[in-house]
C-alpha cells in the first residue's frame, strides 16, 4: 500500500505541467481555443502526441507507450488544472480504450497507432439522445448482409464528435437479445451537427443512415461487458481530471480571499469566509483519496472491483464537485461569474464531466442496489 | 503507486487480528460492537491483555513498550483494533501523557509512570480544561504556586472524564501569572487521592455520568512531579493535542457501527432512501480511510500532519452521522431509552437517542471543529 508518486511519474507531471501551462496558464488562451472551429488547439494535440502522451494507455505493439492507469490519471489530472479542452478523455482513454478492449490485432495497431502519432482523432459514440450512461445500446442498431455492416439511428452526445476522423460506435446487434456491438465508422460519411457544451468544450450529434461500418473484433459478438469496462476506466479518469479542477479552484479560492479587499481589508480577515474554503479543502482532500484508490484499482484487473471504484470515486467527486464548484463562485463574488476568469468555467467543466461520466445520482443508485452485498467496504 | 498490502504487512494483520479475537474476552468485545456501556474493569482488563501482547502501546518508544512499526503497521493496528470491538487502549494513558512523559519527562518520572501507564495500573484524567478556559485553553487560572520544593494547587478543572475513575491527573496550571499567558503554564502531574481534590459528577444529556468536575483547594503536590521545566507547560500541551487530534477520528470504529446497523435493520433495509444514505456513509466512510493512510504515508518525525484535522473533523461528523441514521432507523422504539430491562423494545433501539446525543459531544472536543477549520485555513491554507 503506497500513495506515493515515483520519480519518473513526477517526471511524467511536470512535463505536461510545463506543456500545459504555456499553452493555457493564462486562462485567455483558453478562451481562444474554445472559440475555434475546432473548440481546442491542434498544434497542442500534436505536441501532446510528440511526448508520447497520447499513446500512453496503448501497448508497445499497438503504437503505444504502454503506461499505467497512475499515468493516465496524472495526465487527466494536469489536463483539469487548466481546462484544457483537449478531447483526451474521449479520444484517447474512452474511443482509444474500446479500441483496444475489443478490436483485433490488427485494428489495434492501425487505429491506436495512428491515434497515438496524432494522426487521426477518435470518438466514442455510445449514448442516445436521452440515454443515461447504459452500456446496452439502443439508439443505434446495426444491419448486417452478408459480410456488410451498415448502423442507423442517432448518438448524442458524441464528445469529440464533430472533429473526430473515425467514430467508435456502439451498437445494438441484428435480432433479439443479441447484444451490443462495437463499429468503426469513417466520420466523414455520417451527418455530424457539433456545437458547444456548457464549458465550451465540444460535442456532436451524429446520424447514421445506413452508414457503412467495421466491426470491431469478432462481427457479431456481444461485447457489452467490455463497453462497462472501458465507461468504468473513462470514469475513473474523468475523477482524475476533476481532481486536477478542482484543486486549482482552491488555489485561486484561498489566492483571492488573501488578495482581494472589501471593508478595507483582505476577505481572509473573515472568519465566515476562511471556515468554508477550510471546508473545500476538507472536500477536495477526501475526494483526493478516493481518485489515487480507483485509480490503483485499475492495475489489479478484476473487473468487478474497477466498477465498484468507478461509482464511488464518481460519486465522491460529483459531490466535492458541487461543494467546491460551487463555494470557489461565491467566495469570488461577482468576477467568479465571469467567463474571463477560471473559477467559474471550472465548475462548468466539473459538470460536463459528471453528467458525460455518470452524475452521483448514477452512481449511488448503483451502490444502494448492492449495499447489503457486503458487511463492509474494504479499502485494501 | 500500489494498492495492495505487502506479503509482510498482510501477515502483520492477520497477526493482530488474531491477538484482537483470542486474548481479549469476547464479552468484552460484544459490549463494545453491541454499543453498550464498558465497566472500568473491563477497560481495565481488556488494556492488560493487549499490554501483555506488546499492543497497548506501539506507538510509545520501543525501551517504553513501543513497537517498531512503519505507520501502516499502526493503522492496521488501529483498525483492526476497532473492527474486532477490542477497547482502544485509555487515550489519556496511552496517547496523551504516555507519549508526553515519554517525550519531555524525566528518567525518573518514566521509570515510575510509564509502565504503570501502559498496564492501566494507574488510570489517569485529563485536567486541561476550566469554565473559563476552553478553547482558548491559553486562558486557565488554576493556580500552582511554589512552596519549599512544593506546588500549592487551587483552582477547578472541569469536563474531566471518567474523572471519577481517576488515579492520577494531568493537568495544565499556571505557575507564572506576570508572563505572557502561554509562557505562565506548566505541566503537572497530581495524585487524585492528595487531601483537596475533590470529584464532582456532571450529568450529560444522555443521562450518563462521564463527565466531572475536580476541584483544587491547597493541594500540596511535590516538585518532582512538573513534566518539563516551568513555563514549559504550552509546548507540551500542543504536542499532546497534536497526537489527540489523529486518535479521535474513529473510523473503524465508525465502521463497524454503520455494518451493525445494516444488520439490526432487517427489512428497513428494503427501502431504498435507507439503502442510499447507507452506501452514502459507506462512501464518505471509505474516503476518510483512503485519506487516513495516505495522511499517515505523509507524516515525518510523529509529528501530526496537518491534513489531521481533516480526519479529525470529517471523521467526527460520520461518527455522528451513522448515529442519526441508527436512531431514525430505531424509530418510535427509540423513546424506551430509560426503560427497565425487560422493556419489549429491542436494545439497541434503545440505545439509539441516548447514543444520538453522547455524540454531538465528538465535535465540541479535541479540539472543536470549529477549531480544526481555524488549523487548516491558518496552517494549510495560509488564510
Ligand atoms: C464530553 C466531553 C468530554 C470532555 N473531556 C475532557 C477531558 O477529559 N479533559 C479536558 O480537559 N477537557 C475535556 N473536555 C473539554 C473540551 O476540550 C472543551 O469542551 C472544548 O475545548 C471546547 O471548549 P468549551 O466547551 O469551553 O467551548 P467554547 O470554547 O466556549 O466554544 C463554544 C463554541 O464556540 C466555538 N469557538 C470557540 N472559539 C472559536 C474561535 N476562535 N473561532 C470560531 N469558533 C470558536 C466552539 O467551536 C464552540 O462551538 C470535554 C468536553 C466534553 C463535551
Amino acid at each position: 500500500m503506497d500513495f506515493t508518486y515515483d520519480d519518473e511519474q513526477q517526471a511524467l507531471r511536470e512535463a505536461v505541467r510545463g506543456l500545459l501551462k504555456d499553452a493555457y496558464g493564462d486562462h485567455e488562451a483558453r478562451r481562444q481555443a474554445v472559440a475555434t472551429d475546432d473548440g481546442f488547439d491542434r498544434a497542442l494535440w500534436g505536441r501532446l502526441a510528440e511526448m508520447g502522451v497520447l499513446g500512453l494507455p496503448f501497448s508497445e505493439d499497438d503504437g503505444g507507450v504502454g503506461a499505467g492507469p497512475v499515468e493516465i490519471g496524472i495526465v487527466c489530472q494536469e489536463l483539469g488544472r487548466v481546462l484544457a479542452p483537449e478531447p483526451y478523455l474521449a479520444s484517447v482513454v474512452h474511443a482509444g480504450g474500446l479500441v483496444a478492449a475489443v478490436g483485433s490485432r490488427e485494428q489495434k495497431a492501425d487505429l491506436l497507432g495512428r491515434l497515438s502519432a496524432g494522426e487521426v482523432q477518435l470518438a466514442a459514440a455510445d449514448t442516445s439522445p436521452g440515454g443515461r450512461w447504459a452500456s446496452r445500446a439502443d439508439g443505434v442498431r446495426a444491419s448486417v448482409d452478408g459480410d456488410t455492416w451498415t448502423l442507423d439511428g442517432v448518438a448524442d452526445p458524441v464528445v469529440g464528435g464533430a472533429t473526430a476522423d473515425v467514430l467508435v460506435v456502439t451498437a445494438a446487434l441484428p435480432g433479439d437479445g443479441a447484444g451490443t456491438g462495437v463499429f468503426v465508422v469513417d466520420a466523414a460519411a455520417v451527418t455530424r451537427t457539433g456545437y458547444a457544451a456548457a464549458d465550451l468544450t465540444r460535442a456532436a450529434s451524429v446520424t447514421f443512415e445506413a452508414s457503412a461500418a467495421t466491426p470491431l473484433g469478432e462481427p457479431g459478438r456481444d461485447l457489452t461487458d467490455s463497453i462497462a469496462t472501458i465507461s468504468d476506466l473513462t470514469r475513473i479518469m474523468g475523477a482524475n481530471q476533476a481532481l486536477g479542477v478542482m484543486q486549482s479552484q482552491v488555489r485561486a479560492t484561498t489566492d483571492y480571499l488573501k488578495s482581494r479587499k472589501q471593508f478595507g481589508v483582505t476577505l481572509n480577515t473573515f472568519q465566515a469566509l476562511t471556515f468554508r474554503a477550510a471546508d473545500m479543502y476538507v472536500e477536495l482532500e477526501l475526494a483526493h483519496s478516493m481518485v489515487d484508490w480507483a485509480t490503483m484499482t485499475i492495475a489489479g484487473g478484476d473487473r468487478e472491483v474497477v466498477a465498484d471504484a468507478a461509482d464511488r470515486v464518481g460519486l465522491a467527486t460529483a459531490r466535492a464537485g458541487r461543494h467546491i464548484g460551487q463555494e470557489a463562485i461565491q467566495l469570488h463574488g461577482g468576477i467568479g461569474m465571469t467567463a474571463e476568469y477560471a473559477v467559474g468555467v471550472g465548475t462548468a467543466h466539473l459538470e460536463v464531466l459528471d453528467q458525460w461520466l455518470g452524475n452521483a445520482h448514477h452512481h449511488l443508485t448503483r451502490l444502494s442496489s448492492r449495499v447489503t452485498d457486503h458487511e463492509l467496504v474494504e479499502a485494501v | 503507486m500500489q494498492l495492495e498490502l505487502s506479503p509482510e504487512d498482510a501477515e502483520f494483520r492477520d497477526r493482530v487480528r488474531e491477538v484482537f479475537t483470542t486474548k481479549v474476552p469476547q464479552e468484552i468485545r460484544d459490549t463494545v460492537l453491541e454499543g453498550r456501556h464498558l465497566t472500568r474493569d473491563q477497560i481495565v482488563e481488556s488494556q492488560r491483555a493487549l499490554n501483555a501482547e506488546g499492543l497497548a502501546v506501539p506507538h510509545w518508544p520501543v525501551e517504553w513498550g513501543g513497537q517498531d512499526w512503519t505507520d501502516l503497521q499502526r493503522h492496521l493496528w488501529h483498525e483492526e483494533m476497532q473492527r474486532a470491538g477490542v477497547p482502544i487502549p485509555l487515550a489519556f494513558n496511552a496517547s496523551m501523557i504516555g507519549p508526553v512523559l515519554a517525550q519531555f519527562g524525566t528518567e525518573e518520572q518514566k521509570q515510575r509512570f510509564l509502565p504503570p501507564t501502559a498496564n492501566l495500573d494507574i488510570w489517569w484524567s485529563q485536567g486541561f480544561s476550566e469554565p473559563d478556559a476552553g478553547s482558548d485553553l491559553a486562558s486557565l487560572r488554576t493556580a500552582a504556586v511554589r512552596d519549599g520544593d512544593d506546588w500549592v494547587v487551587n483552582g477547578q478543572k472541569t469536563w474531566t472524564t471518567l474523572g471519577q475513575y481517576g488515579d492520577w491527573i494531568f493537568t495544565l496550571v499556571r505557575t507564572d501569572p506576570e508572563v505572557k499567558k502561554q509562557a505562565g503554564i506548566s505541566m503537572l502531574l497530581i495524585d487524585m487521592t492528595t487531601p483537596g481534590v475533590e470529584v464532582r459528577p456532571i450529568e450529560l444529556i444522555d443521562g450518563g455520568h462521564e463527565v466531572n468536575e475536580v476541584w483544587f483547594s491547597d493541594v500540596r503536590v511535590p516538585g518532582d512531579l512538573l513534566v518539563g521545566e516551568p513555563g514549559g507547560g504550552w509546548t507540551i500541551a500542543k504536542f499532546l493535542l497534536g497526537n489527540e487530534r489523529v486518535g479521535v477520528a474513529p473510523v473503524g470504529a465508525t465502521k463497524r457501527a454503520l455494518a451493525t446497523l445494516k444488520t439490526t435493520a432487517g427489512d428497513l433495509m428494503d427501502d431504498p432512501l435507507v439503502r442510499a444514505r447507507v452506501a452514502e456513509l459507506e462512501n464518505e466512510l471509505l474516503a476518510l480511510e483512503l485519506t487516513a493512510l495516505r495522511v499517515v504515508a505523509h507524516s515525518s518525525d510523529g509529528a501530526p500532519h496537518p491534513a489531521s484535522s481533516v480526519l479529525k473533523l470529517r471523521g467526527t461528523v460520520l461518527q455522528q452521522a451513522v448515529s442519526e441514521l441508527a436512531l431514525d432507523l430505531a424509530g418510535p422504539a427509540s423513546l424506551a431509552a430509560r426503560a427497565e430491562d425487560d422493556s419489549p423494545q429491542e436494545g439497541w433501539a434503545r440505545r439509539t437517542a441516548p447514543t444520538y446525543l453522547n455524540l454531538r459531544k465528538a465535535s465540541i472536543y479535541g479540539g472543536s471543529n470549529e477549531i480544526q477549520r481555524q488549523i487548516i485555513s491558518r496552517t494549510i491554507l495560509g488564510l
